[in-house]
């Protein structure tokens, strides 16, 4: 779907991106993470077309990026904006107008999301007399109206309630389902593991990981072992720092070079092993470590 | 090409059905004839409900009859000067004349006494009419009889015609072509300062708020600068041409009521009798209107568009790229010398070399340099300008946009991303000389 090759962008003062290839599949949605300041707008803007990279290639569907493809991308930027003074329906007409949509393909299709997201009252009314929660929904409307096939979303859950947030999720879901690729780019690591097949993570204008959620953690677990025992027959070593807890002692152990397998019957000598899980990180210790890490580094 | 046309539509429609613009259109052509009308009004009221005014004289010399008018009386009841002022003072007499014993030569130490500052219309008609007698009798004395020399004075008035390179003859009056050229000029200073500033408030709008990124993910900036200038332009335009259809509509139906009376002249008439001599006959009035109905008015509208156009998308690029540099309004002030100097400039020039002298070198380079040329040009036209002048100025006025518009999307397309920087004009030279 989109490929992105060896991207290298700098200003003025700073490296933007460094190197950085991406694989962003059909039909998926593509978490694209990083701290502030990483070069995520950077790269998002380059896709859209916005500013131009140095050297490096992007192509969408095995053809190189040209203004052809504005139509068959959706961008909805971190900072918001629609205008103020403007009523809800000509500005959606403007927007997608804008795309390439025509007139009257624009209306069906505006009339269709109004009426899907329960604000077709809404129409006639400007932008300032809106709150800010449901100009979201106007400016999420116009990102998708005119049915792209790649959508970018930049913090796309910034400014809802938690109960519009999830009308949202659910037509994130319902796009990928209908086909469209979607990337997305949140600091909410709640919301990536909910939501992403994939992601990749920028920092200091490089990419530092990619591939599934489930292969990203699988790379990062630390081989460290919960684990609860009750009856105890003998001494627990006191290196392990036992915790006594609802009639069991409960604490973490690192394999150390052994397998699970090895650990866990060394574990039966002790007494009666109640809980044995391996700790898995969340993406977002994966990212707080990986950002720290870099820094350090 | 079809999204500009998009921007425009947007940026014209959103203007147009303000209110706000539909309220300045239409009273803005109401304003002048209505205050004109206002003063009429109250000079009329004012002579309708005035009293008349008894002024008291003490004439020592007893050379000076002074004639009552519609508005003051005079009277020489009294011989006292101190009874007099005590007559001011009660309030029986408006004011009081003293005329003590003078030497005609030298007529110094009238004095005129009152409760209030007398206005300079009484001053100027008491200091006429004794002007009048003093000269009257210095004649006199001379052995001239005055009535002699009434006869003598003549009013002499210079028929000015113009010919053209066919010999077709033209009446002209300098006198109009002076208010065509000041009010055109003045026109299209106004014109693009408020609608410039027009641009680079909605310029500044999209930066802020944001509407710039989905914006330029959509259409290329240059784009979207080219049609929001000529968008604001064509409001700019509509504007101009209400005016001129409900000015011409207006002059007609105020012309045919007045019967070809100048509304002015009345009010001049009326406010001050003085100038009633010195106001121009009827035949000069009647030659006022065979100049006005002789201008070109669809050569003169024409010129004032093209002018108007060339000079605003000069301008009104520079205003975009200011507004694409800066965050917000009150950033805007630092960078707005490079527009304001010049425009001033031609402002100035249009009134002080100009008017003055349409086909001096001053007049002439002014007229010709695009940063000037739609303010100098707009005063000469109605003087008449040489063919190849016309076309050098706008030739050069149409590079000179093609110029700033070039570099000002060259400041545009990298200022609209810029958050948070305040930039100075080494910053704006650098993105210049960086964008492709």
């Amino acid at each position: 779907m989109l490929q992105i090759t060896q991207i290298n962008k700098s200003y003025e003062n700073h490296r933007a991106l460094t190197d950085v290839d991406l694989f962003v599949p059909k039909g998926k949605i593509f978490g694209l993470l990083g701290p502030n300041g990483a070069g995520k707008t950077t790269l998002i803007r380059i896709v859209n077309q916005i500013i131009e990279q140095d050297s490096g290639s992007v192509e969408l569907d095995g053809k190189k990026l040209s203004p052809d493809d504005i139509r068959k991308i959706g961008y909805l930027p971190e900072e918001r904006g629609l205008y103020k003074k403007m009523k809800v329906w000509d500005q959606l007409i403007y927007f997608s107008r804008l795309k390439g949509l025509g007139e009257s393909e624009a209306k069906i299709q505006i009339k269709h999301w109004l009426e899907k997201l329960d604000i077709a009252s809404w129409g006639d009314k400007k932008i300032e007399d809106l709150s800010k929660g449901m100009a979201q929904k106007v400016q999420f409307i116009s990102t998708i109206v005119h049915r792209p096939s790649l959508v970018i979303l930049d913090e796309p859950f910034s400014g809802f309630d938690p109960v519009n947030a999830e009308i949202i999720k659910n037509e994130i879901l319902e796009l990928r389902e209908k086909g469209t690729t979607i990337i997305l780019s949140t600091h909410r690591m709640e919301s990536v593991e909910l939501l992403c097949d994939q992601v990749a993570m920028i920092n200091r204008s490089r990419k530092i990981l990619d591939g599934t959620i489930r292969e990203v953690k699988m790379s990062f677990r630390p081989e460290v072992f919960k684990v609860a025992l009750s009856h105890v027959k003998k001494d627990l070593p006191q290196e392990w720092i036992p915790r006594y807890s609802d009639e069991a002692w409960e604490f973490t152990l690192p394999l150390s070079g052994k397998t699970p397998n090895q650990l866990l019957s060394e574990l039966m000598e002790y007494g009666e092993v109640m809980l044995f899980k391996e700790l898995i990180p969340s993406m977002e210790e994966i990212f707080i470590h990986q950002v720290k890490a870099s820094a350090n580094g | 090409m079809g999204k500009i046309l998009l921007v425009i539509q947007r940026e014209y429609l959103a203007r147009v059905k303000k209110k706000s613009f539909l309220i300045a259109t239409i009273l803005t052509p109401l304003i002048f004839p209505a205050i004109m009308g206002v003063f009429v009004w109250i000079a009329v009221e004012e002579k309708d409900s005035q009293s008349l005014r008894i002024i008291e004289v003490i004439d020592e010399t007893d050379l000076f009859f002074m004639e009552s008018s519609e508005q003051y009386a005079f009277t020489s009841s009294v011989d006292d000067p101190e009874i007099a002022k005590k007559m001011v003072q009660d309030g029986e007499r408006y004011g009081f004349l003293h005329i003590p014993k003078i030497d005609i030569k030298s007529p110094e130490g009238i004095q005129f006494y009152g409760v209030e500052n007398p206005s300079l219309t009484l001053m100027g008609y008491l200091e006429g009419a004794l002007k009048r007698k003093i000269e009257d009798q210095k004649l006199f004395a001379q052995g001239i009889d005055p009535k002699v020399l009434k006869e003598i004075r003549t009013d002499v008035s210079i028929q000015s015609i113009t010919l053209g390179e066919e010999g077709e003859e033209k009446i002209n009056n300098a006198n109009v072509n002076y208010a065509i050229g000041f009010l055109a000029g003045i026109l299209i200073y106004i014109f693009i300062f408020v609608y410039g500033n027009q641009i680079m408030q909605g310029v500044i709008e999209e930066k802020s708020t944001r509407i710039v990124e989905i914006l330029i993910s959509s259409l290329k900036p240059f784009q979207l600068m080219m049609g929001k200038i000529v968008g604001i332009g064509a409001v700019g335009l509509t504007q101009f041409l209400i005016w001129v259809v409900l000015i011409g509509t207006l002059s007609s139906i105020v012309m045919g009521v007045l019967g070809m009376q100048m509304p002015q002249q009345q009010a001049m008439e009326m406010a001050n009798p003085e100038f009633a001599q010195a106001a121009p006959d009827s035949s000069e009035l009647a030659d006022i209107m065979a100049v006005i109905s002789g201008i070109d008015f669809v050569a003169l509208v024409a010129c004032f568009v093209i002018y108007f156009l060339g000079g605003f998308l000069l301008y009104g690029s520079l205003f975009a790229a200011i507004g694409s540099a800066v965050d917000s309004p009150s950033d805007a002030q630092q960078f707005m010398f490079p527009i304001t100097i010049p425009l001033i400039v031609a402002y100035m020039g249009l009134f002080v070399f100009v008017l003055q002298d349409p086909t001096s070198t001053t007049s002439f380079w002014l007229s010709v340099i695009p940063l000037t040329s739609p303010i100098a040009m707009m005063g000469r036209i109605s003087y008449g300008v040489p063919f190849w002048e016309l076309a050098l100025s706008m030739g050069l006025l149409i590079g000179g946009f093609l110029f700033t518009t070039w570099l000002a999307g060259k400041i545009y397309r990298i200022g609209i991303l810029m958050h948070g920087t305040k930039p100075t004009y080494k910053i704006l030279w650098k993105w210049i000389k960086t964008s492709q």
